[in-house]
């Protein structure tokens, strides 16, 4: 498992402006430091850095969508389903500019937009509240059927889920459906921690091509793995990319 | 005549074709009535199979796009079996849209306690802001579909049922009516139990309101009903769940001694099949019923 961007930069100090400006914007390698600022909720650590790379690559290199297109129509869109150990994505967020990097160590205090959970309502550039787990894909697949029905073909639509909250119904109810209906602008990536107390027999990626998606298995440390899973084309189906780190419990 | 369901899927269907930002979800009930609409508009009708929680997360993702979405299934299966959904993918994520239900408490009682949701307002009122329509009649319902269509980005229910007044009053999404006038107290009449409500006071001296937007509650008409009659005893009769509406009449009245008797649907499961009727007179909602309970209780003496 390598990272492909090792700068050793030191974390971007907190600043009261209005974000991190382009030309000096923090790195991958500084994303641990800003983690760092957010404390209180040790208990999703482990799932907050499961999903660091895969948020990294998708903001960086994938995802059509800026602090300046935040309410764009053509926006891609971004759903954080596991909404458990957000740590990760406001350390993504803040490092891409989407709101400041001094908002990071208020994490979860009464006067924070940033809770332990994410709020729409408060987070900038948050396209779901999420935390209640088995809600991002049905909503990523209203988003998908939305944008279709409205015309706007060029925005894709990626939800973020991890395997034990595959273990919710509410997906399965999704991913068939978006398999038979050939939502082709839908993706999903799975974070794959193997914290799903049953496991899956057979494997994440084979639930998804059993329901007509195309699916991929990669190294979720691995960008550039990720990022070629990412890109892959997927002509008339839905996408999954199954990210696959450390076990929680190793 | 057409049922409430029959013509929900009837003026839906026009709305679709005059409304770009409607969109239709259902869940393999009541597709039927949506065919042709959908061969219209097949990226605006959308049959997403029997699964309800997926029914509510799909009329949520499609608001976060800019759509109106209308879903509709069973009350049962529309507001009970998704409820989280309901409150998150709508209320959390600040969204609206259009829940319109069929089956209401007992529509079909040979179907069995699965297919009964008398407790669906009840439930909705431990959420914020949701409009709540209670049509008594198809035309009421047309009428209350419109305005829940238009409503620009409210959280609307609409409860349809196969039980029906004989004749449509002119509802406009949001008063109580005044149908008589008295002075022995207010009895509230909701949506379809209006003719069974008028029947059992029949020659009494009450004064009758007739609610089929029940949330938000009107309190300002009870207050003006109970400020010209000589009491302020108050009687609401409810389609749904017993004393769903109790809470929202004493807010209106707290300002003043009242009474209020709550007459609805009971709690207990009855277990038994049969025929509508039979049901309203279970739950003592038939006209003799009303008039027993609306009697004993108007003219018992307040204690002092």
């Amino acid at each position: 498992m390598t990272n492909t961007t090792t700068e050793a930069t030191p974390p971007a100090q907190a600043s009261d402006g209005p974000g991190a400006t382009a030309d000096r914007r923090p790195h991958f390698a500084e994303l641990p430091g800003l983690m760092s600022l957010m404390t209180g909720d040790e208990k999703h650590g482990p799932a907050a850095t499961s999903t660091l790379d895969a948020l990294w690559v998708l903001y960086d290199r994938v995802l059509r969508v800026s602090p300046e297109t935040v309410t764009d129509p053509e926006r891609d869109r971004f759903l954080l389903s596991k909404g458990h150990g957000p740590m990760a994505y406001y350390a993504v967020l803040a490092a891409k500019g989407f709101f400041p990097v001094d908002r990071l160590p208020g994490f979860g205090s009464y006067d924070s937009p940033l809770g332990h959970h994410p709020d729409r309502l408060l987070v900038p550039g948050a396209e779901i509240g999420s935390g209640s787990l088995g809600h991002g894909l049905p909503l990523a697949v209203g988003t998908a059927l939305g944008l279709r029905a409205l015309g706007r073909t060029g925005p894709a639509v990626w939800v973020l889920i991890g395997d034990a909250e595959l273990d919710e119904g509410s997906n399965h109810e999704a991913l068939a459906y978006a398999g038979a209906a050939g939502l082709d602008r839908l993706h999903t990536v799975v974070i794959d921690n193997s914290s799903a107390t049953h496991g899956w027999h057979g494997g994440i990626a084979s639930r998804f091509e059993a329901a007509g998606w195309s699916a991929a298995t990669v190294d979720g440390r691995d960008h550039e793995a990720l990022y070629a899973a990412f890109g892959a084309p997927h002509p008339g189906r839905p996408h999954a990319v199954v990210a696959r780190v450390e076990p929680k419990n190793a | 005549m057409d049922t409430m369901r029959e013509r929900f899927a009837s003026v839906t269907s026009r709305l679709l074709d005059e409304d770009p930002r409607l969109a239709v979800v259902l869940a393999d009930i009541g597709v039927d009535g949506f065919a042709a609409a959908a061969r219209r508009h097949p990226d605006r009708v959308v049959n997403v199979g029997i699964r309800e929680q997926l029914l509510i997360g799909v009329g949520g993702g499609l608001a976060l796009t800019g759509l109106r979405p209308i879903v509709h299934t069973f009350a049962s299966f529309l507001v009970e079996r998704p409820f989280e959904q309901v409150k998150l993918d709508f209320g959390h994520q600040g969204v609206g849209g259009v829940l319109v239900s069929a089956g209401a408490s007992y529509d079909w009682p040979s179907g069995g306690f699965t297919h009964m949701a008398p407790g669906d307002v009840a439930l909705l009122d431990t959420l914020d802001d949701w409009t709540v329509h209670v049509p008594g009649h198809p035309d009421e319902a047309e009428a209350l579909l419109r305005h829940a269509a238009a409503a620009g980005d409210d959280r609307v229910y609409v409860r349809l049922s196969v039980q029906t007044n004989g004749a449509p009053r002119a509802v406009d999404g949001a008063r109580f009516l005044r149908l008589r006038e008295g002075r022995g107290g207010v009895v509230v009449a909701v949506g379809p139990l209006l003719d069974n409500v008028l029947a059992a006071t029949e020659g009494t001296d009450v004064t009758v309101l007739y609610a089929t937007t029940v949330r938000p509650f009107d309190g300002e008409a009870l207050r003006a009903a109970t400020g010209a009659a000589d009491t302020s005893d108050v009687v609401i009769v409810e389609p749904y769940l017993a004393g769903t509406s109790t809470r929202s009449a004493n807010d209106a009245l707290a300002d003043r001694p009242h009474r209020v008797l709550g007459l609805g649907v009971g709690r207990r499961e009855l277990r038994r099949y049969g025929q509508l009727d039979e049901h309203l007179a279970a739950h003592g909602l038939d006209p003799r019923g009303l008039r027993e309970r609306i009697a004993g209780f108007l003219t018992a003496p307040a204690r002092a």
